[in-house]
């Protein structure tokens, strides 16, 4: 306590010495506010800008994922045990399971983000801080952007992280690496962009779960069929950009019409 | 004060001609409404006439079935910015992540808002959580997550407060602490729309206007 007290009593004298007009009129400012009628003030009060907003939302969820573990550490548990029970149940011949490969990597994290998306606003509808942030001077695709890459810190680069050490597990073609890596890279965004809009759909139903998944899934197979594609074909050491380009049109295609969607889908849900 | 003068100018919130149908039961219709800079609007009526709806609608976070809302005579879906930059809304549930601690929910709450985050640590002392700042909220009672939501009330220069239960889980000296805030609030130029069961004991009378839900089709205003 102390100790922060002292910090911030530091940082304000820093602030201090390096523009004394700044302080002075915020000094100016605040007698403004004492001595004026609040509807002046409201307006006088700068909202943030974009980029803050975002950085605000971001770090709450993060602080909040970094502290209740379970939400990083369950959908990449079930990744992970989804993936090595295949050699299990299938056998260890290296030539089976390298063919099959791609798809239970791709299947499994697609699974894991499925998983995880619950999270992404059901806590926040049900403790209300997501009236809050509907209610918050801000456009709502900003907020929605923020907490959909926390989504994706959070879930999808763990993914991305561990699946090379799977693809040894499964003998993937070691030609095939890259374009694994470089389609999670492309491919997860995606995944948490769509999953948000049905989320937010869903997230005013008690039990949305399997509606959720009937919402969603669909929508992910395109990134299915071209991820898995994209490997196999790098696998035969043919150029795979073709496929990777179409994955980077859904990408950049969702990143710019989901938030919207999910923004519209929101204020529908909270009605 | 320049307020005064203002006062009757034009209103802050007013509504029009509000219908509201839940569950295919009409709980309002043809509710028209003005409520002034300087107003303490109390909406009465018993559980399930529809006061939060009400409260809801008037903040923009619910449609009604018909009607419209206008801030200054602008409908709130056309300034929706501007209108959320003048709205503090506080519903039943206190929007506190039990994984962050006091202070931090206190910040981001007055952070998403607009405001200054430096002096959060005396607007928990006072709404009496000093020494709380960084407990997690999840260990924390409800009258206590209430009054963290309750701390930005403090530090709040928004005209207009929807404030949908606001006593809820807070003891005595808090009600009347919040109570002289509300008075303390319409006296400098803001309004405050609240839903209550309890009296408000320590305003004065006059200052309240009320509007009463009945649980029938008409809905009166005083």
């Amino acid at each position: 306590m102390t100790l922060k007290a002292q910090s911030s009593q530091e940082t304000e004298n820093l602030v201090g010495t390096i523009d004394e007009t700044f302080i002075d009129n915020a000094l100016i400012e605040n007698t403004v506010i004492e001595n004026t009628a609040l509807e002046n003030t409201a307006q006088s009060s700068k909202p943030l800008s974009y980029r803050h907003a975002f950085m605000l939302v971001l770090k709450r969820d993060l602080t909040i994922a970094m502290r209740h573990k379970d939400d990083i550490i369950n959908p990449l548990l079930f990744f992970v045990i989804v993936v090595t029970l295949f050699p299990l149940g299938i056998g260890p011949e290296a030539q089976t399971l390298s063919r099959i490969a791609p798809g239970i990597i791709w299947v499994a994290a697609l699974l894991a983000t499925l998983l995880s998306l619950d999270r992404l606003f059901k806590s926040d509808h049900l403790d209300g801080s997501l009236e809050q942030m509907l209610l918050s001077p801000h456009p709502i695709f900003i907020l929605v952007l923020a907490k959909i890459f926390a989504h994706w810190l959070i879930t999808g680069l763990p993914l991305l992280l561990i699946a090379p050490l799977l693809a040894v597990l499964l003998h993937l073609d070691e030609h095939s690496y890259t374009a694994l890596l470089l389609t999670l890279l492309l491919g997860t965004p995606v995944l948490s962009l769509l999953g948000a809009v049905g989320v937010a759909l869903t997230v005013g139903i008690k039990k949305g779960g399997v509606l959720l998944s009937l919402l969603v899934l669909p929508l992910y197979i395109p990134v299915l069929i071209f991820a898995t594609s994209a490997i196999d074909t790098a696998a035969l050491g043919l150029p795979y950009s073709g496929q990777l380009a179409i994955i980077a049109a859904l990408f950049f295609g969702s990143l710019t019409l989901a938030p919207f969607a999910v923004g519209a889908a929101l204020k529908v849900s909270t009605n | 004060m320049n307020t005064l003068s203002k006062k009757n100018s034009t209103p802050l919130i007013s509504a029009v001609n509000l219908t509201c149908i839940r569950e295919e039961r009409l709980l309002f219709d043809e509710l028209s409404l003005q409520i002034n800079a300087g107003d303490i609007v109390q909406v009465e009526g018993p559980n399930g006439s529809g006061k939060t709806s009400l409260l809801r609608i008037l903040s923009g976070l619910s449609q009604p079935y018909d009607g419209q809302i206008l801030y200054r005579k602008q409908q709130i879906s056309h300034c929706r910015e501007e209108f959320h930059q003048n709205l503090l809304y506080f519903g039943h549930l206190s929007g506190v992540k039990g994984e962050m601690t006091a202070e931090e929910n206190l910040d981001f709450n007055l952070a998403l808002h607009g405001n200054k985050t430096q002096e959060s640590l005396s607007y928990l002392a006072k709404v009496n959580l000093s020494g709380f700042e960084e407990c997690l909220a999840s260990h924390l009672s409800a009258g206590q997550h209430r009054r963290i939501a309750l701390a930005r009330l403090y530090q709040s220069n928004v005209p207009i407060w929807i404030l949908d239960e606001p006593f809820t889980a807070i003891d005595k000296q808090g009600v009347a602490s919040l109570e002289r805030l509300f008075s303390s609030h319409a006296e400098r130029g803001g309004c405050v729309i609240l839903t209550t069961h309890q009296d408000l004991i320590s305003i004065k009378p006059e200052q309240i206007k009320k509007i009463t839900l009945d649980y029938s089709y008409d809905s009166a205003i005083d």
